[in-house]
Protein backbone atom coordinates (compact mmCIF):
# COMPACT_ATOMS: atom_id res chain seq x y z
CA UNK A 1 0.00 0.00 0.00
CA UNK A 2 0.95 3.36 -0.85
CA UNK A 3 1.00 5.92 1.92
CA UNK A 4 -2.15 7.78 2.77
CA UNK A 5 -2.82 10.25 5.74
CA UNK A 6 -6.17 9.07 7.75
CA UNK A 7 -8.36 11.89 8.79
CA UNK A 8 -11.14 10.60 11.02
CA UNK A 9 -14.70 12.03 10.74
CA UNK A 10 -16.89 13.18 13.04
CA UNK A 11 -19.82 14.40 11.39
CA UNK A 12 -21.10 14.08 7.31
CA UNK A 13 -20.36 18.24 7.00
CA UNK A 14 -16.85 17.48 8.37
CA UNK A 15 -15.81 14.68 6.12
CA UNK A 16 -17.25 17.00 3.24
CA UNK A 17 -14.92 19.62 4.01
CA UNK A 18 -12.34 17.23 4.84
CA UNK A 19 -12.55 15.61 1.36
CA UNK A 20 -12.65 19.10 -0.41
CA UNK A 21 -9.16 19.86 0.58
CA UNK A 22 -7.84 16.64 -0.34
CA UNK A 23 -5.92 16.29 -2.88
CA UNK A 24 -7.30 12.87 -4.35
CA UNK A 25 -9.23 11.64 -1.17
CA UNK A 26 -11.28 8.23 -0.75
CA UNK A 27 -14.23 7.48 1.77
CA UNK A 28 -13.50 4.71 3.78
CA UNK A 29 -16.17 3.22 6.46
CA UNK A 30 -15.88 -0.98 6.59
CA UNK A 31 -12.54 -0.81 4.54
CA UNK A 32 -13.14 -4.22 3.21
CA UNK A 33 -12.96 -3.77 -0.55
CA UNK A 34 -11.00 -0.42 -0.47
CA UNK A 35 -8.25 -1.73 2.06
CA UNK A 36 -7.29 -4.60 -0.06
CA UNK A 37 -7.83 -2.57 -3.21
CA UNK A 38 -5.04 -0.06 -1.88
CA UNK A 39 -2.66 -2.77 -0.58
CA UNK A 40 -3.03 -4.38 -4.13
CA UNK A 41 -1.79 -0.79 -5.24
CA UNK A 42 -4.94 -0.48 -7.48
CA UNK A 43 -6.19 2.33 -5.68
CA UNK A 44 -3.60 4.97 -4.24
CA UNK A 45 -5.94 7.88 -1.94
CA UNK A 46 -3.64 10.89 -1.18
CA UNK A 47 -5.89 10.51 1.68
CA UNK A 48 -8.84 8.44 3.22
CA UNK A 49 -11.72 10.16 5.23
CA UNK A 50 -12.93 7.63 8.29
CA UNK A 51 -16.83 7.84 7.90
CA UNK A 52 -17.52 4.82 10.70
CA UNK A 53 -17.37 7.43 13.64
CA UNK A 54 -20.19 9.81 11.97
CA UNK A 55 -23.32 9.25 14.18
CA UNK A 56 -25.87 10.55 11.69
CA UNK A 57 -24.86 7.74 9.21
CA UNK A 58 -25.39 4.94 11.88
CA UNK A 59 -28.26 2.90 13.11
CA UNK A 60 -31.56 1.23 11.89
CA UNK A 61 -34.93 3.05 12.18
CA UNK A 62 -38.49 1.31 11.43
CA UNK A 63 -41.66 3.16 11.19
CA UNK A 64 -44.35 1.72 10.37
CA UNK A 65 -43.62 -0.09 7.00
CA UNK A 66 -40.86 2.45 6.33
CA UNK A 67 -37.29 0.95 7.05
CA UNK A 68 -34.28 3.55 7.15
CA UNK A 69 -30.82 2.16 7.33
CA UNK A 70 -27.56 4.62 8.08
CA UNK A 71 -24.84 3.99 5.12
CA UNK A 72 -22.43 3.40 8.17
CA UNK A 73 -24.65 0.54 9.26
CA UNK A 74 -22.53 -3.16 8.96
CA UNK A 75 -23.99 -6.05 7.65
CA UNK A 76 -23.65 -7.47 10.75
CA UNK A 77 -26.35 -5.03 12.57
CA UNK A 78 -28.76 -5.34 9.67
CA UNK A 79 -28.55 -9.12 9.78
CA UNK A 80 -29.30 -9.20 13.35
CA UNK A 81 -32.27 -6.50 13.30
CA UNK A 82 -34.85 -7.63 14.85
CA UNK A 83 -36.63 -4.70 13.66
CA UNK A 84 -35.99 -4.68 10.04
CA UNK A 85 -37.05 -8.95 10.51
CA UNK A 86 -40.26 -8.02 11.18
CA UNK A 87 -41.31 -5.97 8.32
CA UNK A 88 -38.18 -7.23 5.30
CA UNK A 89 -36.83 -10.69 6.16
CA UNK A 90 -35.07 -10.79 2.77
CA UNK A 91 -32.76 -7.85 3.93
CA UNK A 92 -31.35 -9.70 7.15
CA UNK A 93 -30.63 -12.90 5.23
CA UNK A 94 -29.10 -11.18 2.52
CA UNK A 95 -26.68 -9.47 4.51
CA UNK A 96 -26.56 -12.68 6.87
CA UNK A 97 -24.99 -14.36 3.54
CA UNK A 98 -22.25 -11.76 2.47
CA UNK A 99 -18.32 -12.60 2.89
CA UNK A 100 -17.68 -13.74 6.72
CA UNK A 101 -18.39 -12.98 10.38
CA UNK A 102 -15.62 -11.02 10.08
CA UNK A 103 -16.45 -9.17 6.77
CA UNK A 104 -19.85 -8.66 8.22
CA UNK A 105 -18.41 -6.62 11.45
CA UNK A 106 -16.67 -3.88 9.35
CA UNK A 107 -18.19 -3.57 6.17
CA UNK A 108 -21.23 -1.48 5.42
CA UNK A 109 -24.10 -0.72 3.33
CA UNK A 110 -23.08 2.32 1.86
CA UNK A 111 -19.84 0.97 0.99
CA UNK A 112 -21.04 -1.95 -0.84
CA UNK A 113 -23.59 0.00 -3.01
CA UNK A 114 -21.03 2.85 -3.33
CA UNK A 115 -18.75 0.33 -4.36
CA UNK A 116 -21.23 -1.37 -6.91
CA UNK A 117 -19.42 -4.54 -7.57
CA UNK A 118 -21.41 -6.37 -10.20
CA UNK A 119 -20.96 -9.26 -7.70
CA UNK A 120 -21.98 -7.64 -4.60
CA UNK A 121 -25.65 -8.39 -2.90
CA UNK A 122 -26.54 -5.33 -1.54
CA UNK A 123 -27.48 -3.58 -4.82
CA UNK A 124 -30.09 -6.34 -5.80
CA UNK A 125 -32.00 -5.49 -2.83
CA UNK A 126 -31.61 -2.00 -3.42
CA UNK A 127 -33.40 -2.69 -6.95
CA UNK A 128 -36.15 -4.73 -5.97
CA UNK A 129 -37.64 -2.44 -2.83
CA UNK A 130 -37.58 0.23 -4.99
CA UNK A 131 -34.87 1.80 -2.19
CA UNK A 132 -34.46 5.63 -2.15
CA UNK A 133 -30.71 6.57 -2.09
CA UNK A 134 -29.88 9.67 0.25
CA UNK A 135 -26.62 11.48 0.15
CA UNK A 136 -25.48 15.25 1.95
CA UNK A 137 -27.12 16.10 -1.80
CA UNK A 138 -29.86 14.58 -2.68
CA UNK A 139 -32.04 11.57 -2.80
CA UNK A 140 -32.05 9.32 -5.76
CA UNK A 141 -34.17 6.37 -6.68
CA UNK A 142 -32.33 2.83 -6.72
CA UNK A 143 -33.16 2.74 -10.53
CA UNK A 144 -31.07 5.83 -11.26
CA UNK A 145 -28.63 4.88 -8.56
CA UNK A 146 -26.69 1.93 -9.94
CA UNK A 147 -25.07 2.74 -13.72
CA UNK A 148 -22.95 -0.30 -14.58
CA UNK A 149 -19.70 -2.18 -13.70
CA UNK A 150 -18.81 -0.65 -10.44
CA UNK A 151 -20.48 2.78 -11.60
CA UNK A 152 -22.74 4.78 -9.51
CA UNK A 153 -24.54 8.49 -9.99
CA UNK A 154 -22.24 9.91 -6.85
CA UNK A 155 -20.75 12.97 -8.30
CA UNK A 156 -17.25 13.20 -6.56
CA UNK A 157 -17.19 13.75 -2.83
CA UNK A 158 -21.00 12.93 -2.45
CA UNK A 159 -21.55 10.79 0.69
CA UNK A 160 -24.39 8.52 1.03
CA UNK A 161 -25.92 9.13 4.27
CA UNK A 162 -28.44 6.34 4.34
CA UNK A 163 -30.72 4.12 2.37
CA UNK A 164 -34.56 3.97 2.94
CA UNK A 165 -37.91 1.75 1.14
CA UNK A 166 -41.46 1.04 2.12
CA UNK A 167 -41.34 -2.69 3.56
CA UNK A 168 -43.23 -5.21 0.79
CA UNK A 169 -45.29 -7.26 2.04
CA UNK A 170 -43.21 -10.73 0.40
CA UNK A 171 -39.34 -10.61 0.18
CA UNK A 172 -36.71 -13.00 -0.17
CA UNK A 173 -33.21 -13.25 -1.62
CA UNK A 174 -31.57 -16.35 -3.13
CA UNK A 175 -27.75 -16.45 -4.17
CA UNK A 176 -25.93 -19.18 -5.79
CA UNK A 177 -22.69 -18.50 -4.31
CA UNK A 178 -19.19 -18.57 -6.37
CA UNK A 179 -17.82 -21.66 -4.06
CA UNK A 180 -14.80 -19.83 -3.61
CA UNK A 181 -15.08 -15.96 -3.31
CA UNK A 182 -19.15 -16.64 -2.22
CA UNK A 183 -19.91 -13.18 -3.99
CA UNK A 184 -22.75 -14.17 -6.45
CA UNK A 185 -22.45 -15.86 -9.47
CA UNK A 186 -26.14 -14.71 -9.73
CA UNK A 187 -28.37 -13.46 -6.70
CA UNK A 188 -32.00 -12.35 -7.15
CA UNK A 189 -34.06 -10.52 -4.81
CA UNK A 190 -38.10 -10.41 -5.49
CA UNK A 191 -40.22 -8.17 -3.77
CA UNK A 192 -44.35 -7.78 -3.73
CA UNK A 193 -45.91 -4.37 -2.48
CA UNK A 194 -49.17 -4.34 -1.19
CA UNK A 195 -50.68 -3.41 -4.82
CA UNK A 196 -49.75 -6.68 -6.44
CA UNK A 197 -46.99 -5.27 -7.97
CA UNK A 198 -43.62 -7.52 -8.33
CA UNK A 199 -39.61 -5.97 -8.48
CA UNK A 200 -37.07 -8.26 -9.43
CA UNK A 201 -33.24 -7.45 -9.09
CA UNK A 202 -30.80 -9.20 -10.08
CA UNK A 203 -26.81 -9.21 -9.14
CA UNK A 204 -23.86 -11.59 -10.18
CA UNK A 205 -24.88 -12.05 -13.76
CA UNK A 206 -25.42 -9.27 -15.39
CA UNK A 207 -22.60 -7.88 -18.04
CA UNK A 208 -23.72 -4.16 -17.24
CA UNK A 209 -24.18 -4.77 -13.68
CA UNK A 210 -27.17 -5.11 -11.28
CA UNK A 211 -30.69 -5.11 -13.06
CA UNK A 212 -34.58 -5.59 -13.15
CA UNK A 213 -35.95 -8.02 -15.42
CA UNK A 214 -39.47 -7.02 -16.69
CA UNK A 215 -40.80 -10.00 -17.82
CA UNK A 216 -39.99 -11.99 -14.55
CA UNK A 217 -41.64 -8.91 -13.06
CA UNK A 218 -45.25 -9.29 -15.35
CA UNK A 219 -45.44 -12.88 -14.35
CA UNK A 220 -45.05 -12.66 -10.82
CA UNK A 221 -47.56 -10.04 -10.91
CA UNK A 222 -50.08 -11.41 -12.80
CA UNK A 223 -49.05 -15.29 -11.30
CA UNK A 224 -47.33 -14.56 -7.33
CA UNK A 225 -45.59 -18.54 -8.14
CA UNK A 226 -42.05 -19.61 -8.52
CA UNK A 227 -43.84 -21.63 -11.81
CA UNK A 228 -45.46 -18.61 -13.49
CA UNK A 229 -41.65 -18.28 -14.38
CA UNK A 230 -41.49 -21.25 -16.39
CA UNK A 231 -42.39 -19.80 -19.42
CA UNK A 232 -40.02 -16.60 -19.02
CA UNK A 233 -36.39 -16.17 -20.66
CA UNK A 234 -33.49 -14.59 -19.45
CA UNK A 235 -31.54 -12.89 -22.44
CA UNK A 236 -28.01 -14.59 -22.75
CA UNK A 237 -26.55 -11.53 -24.51
CA UNK A 238 -27.18 -9.64 -21.07
CA UNK A 239 -25.38 -12.26 -18.86
CA UNK A 240 -21.64 -11.84 -17.95
CA UNK A 241 -19.17 -14.85 -19.13
CA UNK A 242 -15.94 -15.83 -17.52
CA UNK A 243 -14.47 -18.76 -16.19
CA UNK A 244 -16.52 -18.94 -12.92
CA UNK A 245 -19.46 -19.59 -15.73
CA UNK A 246 -20.65 -18.63 -18.87
CA UNK A 247 -23.61 -16.27 -20.48
CA UNK A 248 -26.15 -19.76 -21.08
CA UNK A 249 -25.19 -21.16 -17.68
CA UNK A 250 -25.78 -17.71 -15.33
CA UNK A 251 -28.62 -16.90 -17.32
CA UNK A 252 -30.25 -20.47 -16.28
CA UNK A 253 -29.03 -19.91 -12.30
CA UNK A 254 -30.86 -16.34 -12.70
CA UNK A 255 -34.29 -18.11 -13.06
CA UNK A 256 -33.44 -21.21 -11.03
CA UNK A 257 -32.59 -18.33 -8.10
CA UNK A 258 -35.47 -16.68 -8.89
CA UNK A 259 -37.68 -19.80 -8.39
CA UNK A 260 -35.81 -20.18 -5.15
CA UNK A 261 -36.37 -16.62 -4.00
CA UNK A 262 -40.60 -16.57 -4.93
CA UNK A 263 -40.84 -20.14 -2.97
CA UNK A 264 -38.86 -18.88 -0.06
CA UNK A 265 -41.00 -15.40 0.41
CA UNK A 266 -43.56 -17.77 0.54
CA UNK B 1 2.57 9.45 10.89
CA UNK B 2 0.09 8.82 13.38
CA UNK B 3 -0.35 8.18 17.19
CA UNK B 4 -2.45 5.20 17.71
CA UNK B 5 -3.91 4.61 21.11
CA UNK B 6 -5.28 0.80 21.78
CA UNK B 7 -5.86 -1.58 24.65
CA UNK B 8 -4.63 -4.43 23.95
CA UNK B 9 -5.30 -8.06 25.94
CA UNK B 10 -6.06 -5.23 28.75
CA UNK B 11 -2.77 -3.15 28.47
CA UNK B 12 -3.05 0.52 27.42
CA UNK B 13 -0.49 0.73 24.53
CA UNK B 14 0.37 3.71 22.22
CA UNK B 15 2.48 3.48 19.22
CA UNK B 16 3.70 6.04 16.41
CA UNK B 17 2.80 4.93 13.06
CA UNK B 18 2.55 5.57 9.30
CA UNK B 19 -0.97 6.04 8.74
CA UNK B 20 -0.90 3.31 6.23
CA UNK B 21 0.16 0.48 8.76
CA UNK B 22 -2.24 -2.25 9.40
CA UNK B 23 -3.43 -3.78 12.53
CA UNK B 24 -2.22 -7.17 11.74
CA UNK B 25 2.18 -5.12 11.08
CA UNK B 26 1.25 -2.96 13.98
CA UNK B 27 0.14 -6.05 16.36
CA UNK B 28 3.12 -8.54 15.10
CA UNK B 29 5.62 -5.47 14.52
CA UNK B 30 5.46 -2.93 16.87
CA UNK B 31 4.36 -5.20 20.02
CA UNK B 32 5.72 -7.91 19.05
CA UNK B 33 2.32 -9.85 19.38
CA UNK B 34 3.51 -12.53 16.82
CA UNK B 35 1.07 -14.95 17.81
CA UNK B 36 -1.80 -13.12 15.33
CA UNK B 37 -0.90 -14.73 11.80
CA UNK B 38 -0.63 -13.19 8.29
CA UNK B 39 -1.46 -15.88 5.77
CA UNK B 40 -2.95 -14.40 2.41
CA UNK B 41 -2.71 -10.77 3.16
CA UNK B 42 -5.75 -10.34 0.94
CA UNK B 43 -8.13 -10.78 3.04
CA UNK B 44 -9.36 -14.76 1.95
CA UNK B 45 -7.92 -16.48 4.96
CA UNK B 46 -8.93 -15.39 8.18
CA UNK B 47 -5.11 -16.05 10.08
CA UNK B 48 -5.44 -13.02 11.12
CA UNK B 49 -8.51 -12.42 12.71
CA UNK B 50 -8.74 -10.69 16.33
CA UNK B 51 -11.44 -9.30 18.67
CA UNK B 52 -11.90 -5.44 18.14
CA UNK B 53 -14.20 -4.07 20.77
CA UNK B 54 -15.67 -7.68 20.88
CA UNK B 55 -16.27 -8.21 17.08
CA UNK B 56 -14.03 -10.60 15.70
CA UNK B 57 -12.24 -8.79 12.35
CA UNK B 58 -9.89 -9.07 9.96
CA UNK B 59 -6.19 -7.10 10.99
CA UNK B 60 -4.87 -7.94 7.81
CA UNK B 61 -7.94 -5.93 6.46
CA UNK B 62 -8.10 -2.60 8.79
CA UNK B 63 -5.43 0.44 9.37
CA UNK B 64 -4.06 0.31 12.95
CA UNK B 65 -5.51 4.33 12.76
CA UNK B 66 -8.89 3.57 11.93
CA UNK B 67 -8.58 1.02 15.43
CA UNK B 68 -7.58 4.28 17.23
CA UNK B 69 -9.56 4.43 21.03
CA UNK B 70 -10.65 0.56 20.72
CA UNK B 71 -10.11 -2.84 22.61
CA UNK B 72 -8.10 -5.24 21.30
CA UNK B 73 -7.74 -8.86 22.08
CA UNK B 74 -5.56 -11.05 20.15
CA UNK B 75 -4.86 -15.06 20.77
CA UNK B 76 -2.52 -13.77 23.18
CA UNK B 77 -4.86 -12.68 25.39
CA UNK B 78 -6.87 -15.72 25.67
CA UNK B 79 -5.53 -17.57 28.15
CA UNK B 80 -5.81 -17.39 31.97
CA UNK B 81 -1.93 -17.63 32.81
CA UNK B 82 -1.34 -21.39 32.57
CA UNK B 83 -4.85 -21.76 32.04
CA UNK B 84 -5.86 -22.17 28.64
CA UNK B 85 -9.24 -20.66 27.39
CA UNK B 86 -11.84 -23.23 26.90
CA UNK B 87 -11.51 -23.17 23.00
CA UNK B 88 -8.43 -23.22 23.15
CA UNK B 89 -8.42 -26.68 25.96
CA UNK B 90 -10.59 -27.96 23.42
CA UNK B 91 -8.41 -27.45 19.89
CA UNK B 92 -5.62 -29.40 21.93
CA UNK B 93 -8.27 -32.20 23.54
CA UNK B 94 -9.79 -32.44 19.46
CA UNK B 95 -6.61 -32.24 17.44
CA UNK B 96 -8.11 -29.01 16.03
CA UNK B 97 -4.62 -28.43 14.58
CA UNK B 98 -1.89 -29.93 12.89
CA UNK B 99 0.56 -27.17 11.60
CA UNK B 100 -0.69 -24.97 13.68
CA UNK B 101 -0.76 -22.06 10.99
CA UNK B 102 -4.51 -20.99 10.97
CA UNK B 103 -4.65 -21.83 14.77
CA UNK B 104 -4.89 -18.66 15.97
CA UNK B 105 -7.54 -16.67 13.65
CA UNK B 106 -9.45 -20.39 13.59
CA UNK B 107 -9.44 -19.59 17.79
CA UNK B 108 -10.52 -16.11 17.92
CA UNK B 109 -13.41 -16.92 14.96
CA UNK B 110 -14.66 -19.82 16.93
CA UNK B 111 -14.88 -17.34 20.73
CA UNK B 112 -16.99 -14.92 18.75
CA UNK B 113 -18.68 -17.29 17.24
CA UNK B 114 -19.89 -19.20 20.42
CA UNK B 115 -20.00 -15.55 21.81
CA UNK B 116 -22.88 -13.94 19.54
CA UNK B 117 -24.82 -17.21 19.76
CA UNK B 118 -24.46 -17.30 23.20
CA UNK B 119 -25.65 -13.52 23.36
CA UNK B 120 -29.01 -14.73 20.75
CA UNK B 121 -30.03 -18.12 22.67
CA UNK B 122 -29.31 -20.23 19.63
CA UNK B 123 -27.20 -23.50 20.05
CA UNK B 124 -24.64 -23.68 17.44
CA UNK B 125 -25.16 -27.47 15.00
CA UNK B 126 -22.42 -28.21 13.01
CA UNK B 127 -23.80 -26.90 10.26
CA UNK B 128 -24.17 -23.25 11.63
CA UNK B 129 -20.24 -23.70 12.39
CA UNK B 130 -19.31 -24.80 8.92
CA UNK B 131 -21.07 -21.72 7.90
CA UNK B 132 -19.23 -19.39 10.47
CA UNK B 133 -15.90 -20.74 9.28
CA UNK B 134 -16.63 -19.41 5.66
CA UNK B 135 -13.54 -16.85 5.96
CA UNK B 136 -11.16 -18.55 8.03
CA UNK B 137 -8.92 -21.04 5.75
CA UNK B 138 -7.10 -24.59 6.91
CA UNK B 139 -4.59 -26.38 4.80
CA UNK B 140 -4.10 -29.57 7.08
CA UNK B 141 -6.72 -30.41 9.50
CA UNK B 142 -9.56 -30.94 6.96
CA UNK B 143 -11.59 -28.63 9.35
CA UNK B 144 -13.45 -32.12 10.79
CA UNK B 145 -11.85 -31.83 14.34
CA UNK B 146 -12.22 -28.11 14.47
CA UNK B 147 -15.81 -28.32 14.00
CA UNK B 148 -15.90 -30.89 16.65
CA UNK B 149 -13.40 -28.63 19.54
CA UNK B 150 -15.90 -25.36 18.81
CA UNK B 151 -18.85 -28.01 19.27
CA UNK B 152 -17.05 -29.21 22.96
CA UNK B 153 -16.23 -25.51 23.73
CA UNK B 154 -19.63 -24.01 22.85
CA UNK B 155 -21.15 -26.92 25.48
CA UNK B 156 -17.88 -26.17 28.03
CA UNK B 157 -18.96 -22.18 27.60
CA UNK B 158 -22.92 -23.07 27.87
C1 LIG C 1 -13.45 -11.84 1.98
C2 LIG C 1 -14.54 -10.93 1.52
C3 LIG C 1 -15.74 -11.47 1.05
C4 LIG C 1 -16.77 -10.64 0.62
N1 LIG C 1 -17.92 -11.22 0.16
C5 LIG C 1 -18.93 -10.43 -0.26
C6 LIG C 1 -20.17 -10.99 -0.70
O1 LIG C 1 -20.38 -12.21 -0.66
N2 LIG C 1 -21.14 -10.15 -1.14
C7 LIG C 1 -20.97 -8.79 -1.14
O2 LIG C 1 -21.89 -8.08 -1.53
N3 LIG C 1 -19.83 -8.23 -0.72
C8 LIG C 1 -18.80 -9.00 -0.28
N4 LIG C 1 -17.64 -8.42 0.15
C9 LIG C 1 -17.52 -6.94 0.14
C10 LIG C 1 -18.06 -6.34 1.42
O3 LIG C 1 -19.46 -6.46 1.45
C11 LIG C 1 -17.71 -4.87 1.59
O4 LIG C 1 -18.05 -4.54 2.90
C12 LIG C 1 -18.42 -3.86 0.74
O5 LIG C 1 -18.31 -4.14 -0.62
C13 LIG C 1 -17.84 -2.46 0.92
O6 LIG C 1 -18.27 -1.91 2.13
P1 LIG C 1 -17.24 -1.17 3.08
O7 LIG C 1 -18.05 -0.49 4.11
O8 LIG C 1 -16.22 -2.12 3.55
O9 LIG C 1 -16.65 -0.06 2.10
P2 LIG C 1 -15.16 0.46 1.85
O10 LIG C 1 -14.28 -0.63 1.43
O11 LIG C 1 -14.75 1.29 3.00
O12 LIG C 1 -15.46 1.43 0.62
C14 LIG C 1 -15.82 0.92 -0.66
C15 LIG C 1 -16.03 2.10 -1.63
O13 LIG C 1 -17.20 2.83 -1.28
C16 LIG C 1 -16.91 4.19 -0.98
N5 LIG C 1 -17.78 4.54 0.15
C17 LIG C 1 -17.90 3.88 1.34
N6 LIG C 1 -18.89 4.41 2.07
C18 LIG C 1 -19.41 5.43 1.35
C19 LIG C 1 -20.48 6.37 1.58
N7 LIG C 1 -21.21 6.33 2.70
N8 LIG C 1 -20.74 7.29 0.63
C20 LIG C 1 -20.01 7.31 -0.52
N9 LIG C 1 -19.01 6.45 -0.80
C21 LIG C 1 -18.71 5.52 0.13
C22 LIG C 1 -15.43 4.20 -0.68
O14 LIG C 1 -14.87 5.47 -0.98
C23 LIG C 1 -14.89 3.11 -1.58
O15 LIG C 1 -14.72 3.60 -2.88
C24 LIG C 1 -16.59 -9.22 0.62
C25 LIG C 1 -15.39 -8.66 1.09
C26 LIG C 1 -14.37 -9.50 1.54
C27 LIG C 1 -13.10 -8.88 2.04
S1 LIG D 1 -4.03 -12.70 6.53
FE1 LIG D 1 -5.84 -11.59 6.92
S2 LIG D 1 -7.32 -12.80 5.97
FE2 LIG D 1 -5.49 -13.86 5.45
S1 LIG E 1 -3.46 -26.52 11.06
FE1 LIG E 1 -2.17 -26.09 9.40
S2 LIG E 1 -3.32 -24.59 8.33
FE2 LIG E 1 -4.73 -25.23 9.83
Amino acid sequence: MYDVNYHRASSVEEAASLMSRAEDGKFVAGGQTLIPTMKQRLAAPSDLIDLRHIASMKGIRVEGGKVTIGAATTHAEVAGSADIARVCPGICSLASHIGDPAVRHMGTIGGSIANNDPAADYPAAMMALGADIVTNKRTIAADDFFAGLFETALEDGEIITSVSFSAPVKCAYAKFANPASRYAMAGVFVARFDDGSVRVGVTGAGSDGVFRHKGMEDALTSDWNAGALDGVSVDEGMMLSDIHGDAAYRANLVKVMAKRAVAAAG
Amino acid sequence: MTTVNMTVNGRKVSGEVSDRTLLSQFLRENLNLTGTHVGCDTSQCGACVVHVDGKAIKSCTTLAAQMDGTSVTTIEGLANGADLHPVQAAFREHHGLQCGFCTPGMIMTAVDMIERAKASGRKLDEKTIRAELEGNICRCTGYHNIVRAIEAAAAAMA
